[in-house]
């Protein structure tokens, strides 16, 4: 499903990506943690290309990811992505808001657009505010609408950058529930966060970046009670407490 | 173990003299021995200033009669004004055809408030604007089974808002083209907008006008004639995007790079991104300064007098010439004023109301 092959990525002078390799299969649900400056939220935007990398292959569902617009915009209809600040469209209602990548995407008719949000602002709990704007909600529900606002894309692929990090504590487990119910659908998901709880339920996989590379890769068992290398070791120490 | 339940203290409410009328008056004017005074200063200047204004304004006033009685009081002469009104509203205009711009500008005033009811979509109201022009210059120009009437003879209020409008709804969407124009990526795009900003930018109205009736007909093929309201109506539009662009690119400056990756990732292309989310937002954040550059427009027209044309402030120093009305410069230009006023305040009330939109989606 996504397959990236010995990608580079500098900013200026700065290596921030060196030498990335991961293969994610369909439906798998993959959780990449690591330390602030590490590379994962660049890995994960590198690819809807969001960033643009250097050297290396990125190839989404069959897409290879190069300056053709076609194959960008291609990859960016299946792929959603969440981000640490919501990034709502401030100006427009929730409503709104889900129906814009139906309608100007995917062609949609307004009334079946209008039906597919709202089955998607039930399913995350909200319904009821749809007519509000962004401003007026929580952190938490706001993030819940970012994911309503993704999936109406029905995307193949979650991509997911620090979901929870900017939410007040108490609002951190109704995003989180969200996610789990997602990845027990089958979703395929990349999820950068340090929810190590979140990690250790769902995740097939646990991907661990420093220094723009990744260092280790291993299901979530082994990652927590028996990592490899002893950057992960120290790291865990930090977080686990 | 039981838990006791957490109970809410009601809200009470605030003690006397917190709230209404007499407490504003102490809070805003009389809230320590500084205001006061203040208070009483500016109470004391506008009791000596307004008895003279009302006297000048109403009182001593002639509002019908001819110069003579005019001549014999001591307040204003309105009565003047309303003789020539003909001459404020059409200037030189062919009077026996006025039906022609009194229409326009009963379309004009029927236009401005279906849009500032909002009655109709916004994309209705763009083609509105535009039907408005082409039926107002067809109106005022002749031509296509009406009577021809030469640019030169066009003035008044009737120029006045012709200019204005066009000029701002010419101005906004070539500005917001080389706001974009100046932040594209495309190098060249990018140079070229830049120039054309920043050169017009360092150029004075009263020199554009100049150039636009002077120098425009020398790059035009001979066969091509414009009319001299045409010629200058390029120039004003072309100064004033060049100060809404630089409006608007603040506008978009300020807007957060996560909206335009929120749009890119759900797959929206350029176009869609500018105008379904960044302009929208942008707009909203400029609209203070953008209405802004309409009011400067509409009051930069004045400046058209420099070429000769008789527009609204020019036609107010022709009328105060008039032998039959010598001596009421005072009232010419006092009214000259107060209309430019009204439009200008109605600008900035419209201004005003869409803001307050933009701030309910806030709150």
């Amino acid at each position: 499903m996504i397959e990236l092959r010995d990608v580079n990525k500098w900013y200026g002078h700065f290596h921030a990506l060196k030498n990335v390799n991961l293969s994610v299969g369909k439906g798998e649900r993959i959780v990449v943690c690591g330390p602030s400056g590490s590379g994962k939220s660049t890995m994960i935007r590198c690819i809807n290309r969001l960033e643009v990398h250097q050297q290396g292959t990125i190839i989404v569902d069959g897409v290879e990811l190069d300056d053709q617009v076609q194959n960008i915009m291609a990859v960016r209809r299946e792929v959603g992505m969440c981000f640490q600040q919501f990034n709502l469209f401030s100006h427009l209602t929730i409503l709104d808001n889900l129906i814009l990548g139906p309608v100007w995407v995917r062609e949609m008719p307004r009334g079946q657009a209008v039906d597919l949000a709202m089955s998607f602002l039930e399913r995350v709990g909200i319904a009821d505010q749809h007519n509000k704007y962004p401003g007026q909600l929580s952190g938490g529900q706001q993030q819940r609408v970012a994911i309503a606002r993704s999936l109406c894309m029905s995307p193949k692929i979650m991509l997911f950058d620090e979901p929870t990090s900017s939410l007040d504590p108490e609002m951190v487990k109704e995003v989180l529930d969200v996610m789990v119910e997602l990845a027990q659908e089958g979703l395929t998901m990349i999820c950068v966060t340090h929810e190590m709880g979140f990690a250790r339920s769902i995740a097939d996989r646990v991907v661990f970046m420093d220094g723009g590379e990744i260092v280790e890769e291993s299901p979530p068992d082994e990652f927590f009670s028996n990592p490899k290398m002893d950057r992960t070791l120290s790291f865990l120490d930090q977080i686990l407490h | 173990m039981t838990l006791s339940v957490f109970q809410p203290a009601p809200d009470l409410p605030p003690p006397p003299g917190q709230t209404g009328f007499w407490r504003y008056v102490k809070e805003h004017f009389f809230k320590d021995a500084l205001s006061s005074v203040l208070t009483v200063l500016g109470l004391l200047f506008i009791y000596s200033i307004a008895g003279p204004l009302l006297n000048w304004f109403f009182l001593d006033a002639v509002f019908v009669g001819d110069a003579k009685a005019c001549n014999r009081a001591d307040g204003a002469c309105w009565a003047f004004v309303g003789a020539q009104v003909q001459l404020f509203l059409f200037g030189p205009f062919p009077r026996d055809i006025l039906w022609r711009p009194s229409l326009a500008g009963g379309l004009l005033a029927a236009v401005f408030a279906v849009t500032a009811l909002r009655l109709v979509s916004v994309r209705y109201m763009v083609l509105l604007w535009c039907a408005l022009v082409l039926v107002s210059y067809w109106l005022i120009g002749g031509g296509y089974g009406l009577q021809p009437v030469p640019s030169t003879k066009w003035g008044g209020l009737t120029l006045t808002l012709l200019l204005s409008v066009v000029g701002i709804l010419f101005s906004v969407p070539i500005g917001i083209m080389l706001a974009l124009g100046r932040r594209s990526k495309f190098g060249a795009l990018s140079f070229l907008s830049t120039a054309i900003i920043e050169g017009i930018r360092g150029i004075p109205l009263i020199t554009i006008i100049f150039m636009a009736t002077i120098l425009l007909p020398l790059f035009l093929s001979d066969g091509v004639q414009l009319g001299t309201v045409f010629r200058v109506q390029i120039g004003i539009v072309l100064f004033s995007s060049a100060y809404i662009a630089e409006v608007v690119r603040g506008g978009l400056q300020s807007i957060n790079r996560g909206q335009y990756e929120a749009a890119n990732a759900l797959g929206l292309s350029y176009w869609q991104t500018t105008g379904l989310i960044i302009l929208p937002q942008a707009l909203a954040k400029v609209l203070s300064p953008l209405i802004g550059r309409c009011i400067a427009l509409l009051k930069d027209t004045t400046l058209v007098i420099v070429i000769g044309l008789l527009d609204f402030l020019g036609i107010a120093k022709a009328a105060a010439q008039n032998p039959e009305w010598l001596g009421f410069e005072a009232e010419a230009f006092v009214f000259t004023a107060a209309v430019f006023w009204v439009m200008c305040f109605g600008l900035s009330r419209y201004g005003r109301s869409l803001e307050k939109i933009g701030a309910d989606k806030n709150h």
